[in-house]
């Protein structure tokens, strides 16, 4: 779950991080407020959850109150790289002498918590993957005992400091192991960390990704931040996006979720993750062109898998739906069939013309293939492969 | 022969009285493989299926000596039982669990490194060598495991659980058969990644050709990649990447957690070159696995 920076910074600045001065708007109306209080020059930054935001715009450094003014309403009722913005952090401007690199994740391959830090910050390092890696600094972090306060010192001699900056970067290199392994990060990254005229080292950007499965055990992000949960996604979900998370929790059983709009014509109930995948690679490489992608899994009840489809029917333009599962022992045939049946009724379609393809390998076939055969509608059993289930859809389609 | 696990295999289940655990208990069973006791802290003493239960690993291996455990708990406790499991010597851990946090797992593959025991998982299905012995719920019932798998020449290593079972029935529709085939696991960060489990593969005499399942996300596939170019393997590889479609959408998770792309690195198209490069058959559609394997098995 990746913190907006304001957030980010509020808890970094709480564990013992130095941090900008600055103040959140949320409103026009706040600035007012908010703006006797800014000492400039200051930067106006727009609070959505995505990187690349100083080439989409939406930092901008302003000399006084009324060009702070401008540039937070004209970002305040606009988008970036698809986010409405929501807030703004306007904080005074550092002066930077130095921009380093500073960053805490996980080497997925080394299976190993890695640390790494260059002396070269600054926007043209994107992430740790495309940085150059002669230039930048690496070293496996213990989880189990984080970093010595010597290691840190290894890391800032490694970046080329000495005297009172080696100390001082070697500061915040502990404390950035200490606050990944201790808010249960799965990324942790300051870039740039500046160091100021006066040798200080200030926390100008900050990018956090909390490990989704480990927010049961890091309470104080709701309760004291009061940051809500978020579904890490490259994009905001679409209203049809939106509707489709409400059907899958009408009940807990199963999933008939995790839809991502398209714009095709061919509505999809696929699953689960790996055959979902495999499925709308096989549908586009036919020809095919999907309206959503998603996946089922588990044994979803029929009232989940009939509001599903109702709902995939429900987009202009799509007249067919096909159904695509792996060989899943434990999903019930006939429970995904009466909801996919059920579901094109309610829509007013025949659910001969509207299921373009069944496929559904699991137990209660016979059950499954009864109900299918009364509705008219087209079914194959695991001898057809997922591709060739997929090509059928397609042809049908056409 | 087979990897990891054969009919001589002595299982434990943590986690045994758990619903999902005390039905692959059963299946497993029904399966022939040796599950020989069940651990679930404050239920020593009972039985799942005939298999006796204890409160700790400890006293399951005085009574019981096995070589593998299958861990099936709550994701709060899954890194607790698989220390448990390393401490006391096990060889092999598998982990069913999903959603366990990603300090906890890297934990837990220290550890392993530093006892020399093998992890599989989190979030896998487990592994089978079919007509031997099935470790974890990997294919579903025993009707079923025997109706996907049978016992031949291909190992098959994957990502996702369910593929595991598809690709083998696959291969299995077209009369080709299995050596061991391991759903290695959908997270970020797994136990056993393509180039861990491959050595094992390659000192298998069973075994003559692998298929992989590779999704989208991390980099496991371009390890498995370089690791090909850097030890020319004998056994050929045949892979099949999914998600194409996804790399137009950087950033949106589909499929498992692993399965997201950030920037230009672990997309779909970038794995298939690179496996490419190195000699790996790629399949362009999944039914195309089925012509790769024949024409290597000769």
């Amino acid at each position: 779950m990746r913190l907006l920076e304001y957030e980010a910074k509020q808890i970094l600045r709480d564990r013992g991080f130095e941090i900008p001065r600055g103040i959140v708007v949320r409103r026009a109306g706040e600035l007012d407020q908010a703006l006797p209080s800014v000492s400039f020059p200051a930067m106006v930054k727009a609070q959505v959850p995505i990187g690349g935001r100083g080439k989409a715009g939406a930092v901008i450094r302003v000399e006084d109150a009324r060009a702070a003014r401008d540039a937070a309403e004209r970002l305040l009722c606009g988008h970036v790289r698809g986010y409405p913005v929501e807030a703004l952090l306007l904080e005074e401007a550092v002066s930077i002498r130095g921009e380093f690199f500073l960053a805490v994740t996980y080497d997925t391959v080394e299976k190993q918590a890695i640390l790494l830090a260059s002396g070269a910050g600054g926007v043209d390092v994107e992430s740790p993957g495309q940085a150059s890696p002669d230039r930048m600094v690496r070293r496996v972090l213990d989880v189990r005992r984080g970093l010595h306060e010597f290691e840190a010192r290894q890391v800032a001699a490694k970046v080329g400091l000495a005297g009172r900056d080696l100390l001082g970067f070697a500061g915040v290199v502990r404390q950035a192991a200490d606050a990944f392994l201790g808010l249960d990060c799965t990324l942790l990254e300051i870039n740039p960390l500046a160091r100021t005229d006066e040798g200080r080292f200030v926390v100008a950007d900050a990018h956090l990704e909390v490990d989704e499965d480990a927010l049961y055990r890091q309470p104080h992000l709701e309760t004291g931040y009061r940051i809500p949960r978020r579904e890490a996604s490259g994009r905001a979900p679409t209203e049809f996006e939106r509707r489709a998370a409400e059907v899958d929790a009408i009940d807990h059983r199963g999933v008939a979720g995790r839809v991502i709009e398209f714009d095709g014509n061919l509505g999809l109930l696929i699953g689960g993750g790996g055959a979902s995948l495999t499925a709308f690679d096989a549908i586009r490489r036919h020809g095919g062109r999907p309206a959503n992608y998603c996946e089922i899994g588990g044994n979803p009840s029929v009232r989940k898998v009939a509001e599903l489809t109702k709902l995939i029917l429900s987009r202009p333009g799509v007249e067919r739906i096909a159904v695509i599962m792996n060989v899943v022992s434990n999903t019930r045939v006939d429970l995904i069939a009466r909801g996919v049946i059920q579901g094109s009724l309610e829509a007013g379609r025949d659910p001969g013309r509207t299921i373009a393809a069944f496929r559904v390998p699991g137990s209660w076939e016979e059950e499954g293939f009864t109900l299918l055969r009364k509705y008219g509608v087209e079914f194959c059993d695991r001898g057809v492969s997922i591709d060739e289930a997929s090509r059928r859809a397609v042809a049908r389609q056409a | 022969m087979a990897i990891l696990a054969d009919e001589k295999t002595r299982i434990i289940v943590q986690g045994i009285t758990g619903r999902e655990a005390a039905a692959a208990t059963r299946d497993s069973l029904e399966y022939g493989a040796k599950v020989v006791a069940g651990v679930t802290p404050g239920k020593g003493g009972g039985e799942v299926y005939g298999v006796p239960v204890y409160d700790t690993v400890q006293a399951a291996l005085e009574a019981h000596p096995a070589d593998a455990s299958v861990i099936s708990v709550p994701a709060a406790f899954a890194r607790d039982a698989a220390m448990e499991a390393l401490e006391t010597g096990i060889g092999l851990v598998v982990i069913l669990t999903e959603r366990i946090p990603r300090r906890d797992v890297v934990e837990v593959t220290t550890r392993a490194r530093e006892r020399e025991a093998r992890v599989v998982g989190p979030n896998s299905l487990g592994l089978i060598s079919p007509d031997r012995t099935r470790v974890g719920m990997v294919g579903g019932r025993a009707a079923d495991v025997r109706k996907a798998y049978t016992r031949g020449p291909v190992g098959i290593l994957s990502r996702s659980g369910g593929m595991t079972t598809e690709i083998a029935n696959l291969l299995t529709q077209h009369g080709i058969g299995q050596s061991t085939c391991v759903s290695i696991g959908g997270d970020p960060i797994v136990g056993s990644t393509y180039v861990d489990l491959m050595p094992l593969f390659e000192a298998d005499p069973e075994t003559r050709v692998l298929v992989i399942f590779g999704e989208r996300g991390g980099k496991s596939e371009e390890a498995l990649a370089e690791y090909v170019v850097a030890r020319r393997p004998r056994l050929p590889v045949v892979a099949f990447i999914a998600g194409r479609f996804a790399d137009e959408m950087p950033g949106v998770r589909f499929g498992h957690a692993a399965a997201i792309v950030e920037g230009e690195q672990g997309s779909t198209r970038g794995k298939i070159a690179r496996l490419r490069q190195a000699g790996v058959l790629v399949a362009e559609e999944f039914s195309e696995i089925v012509e790769l394997v024949r024409s290597n098995l000769r």
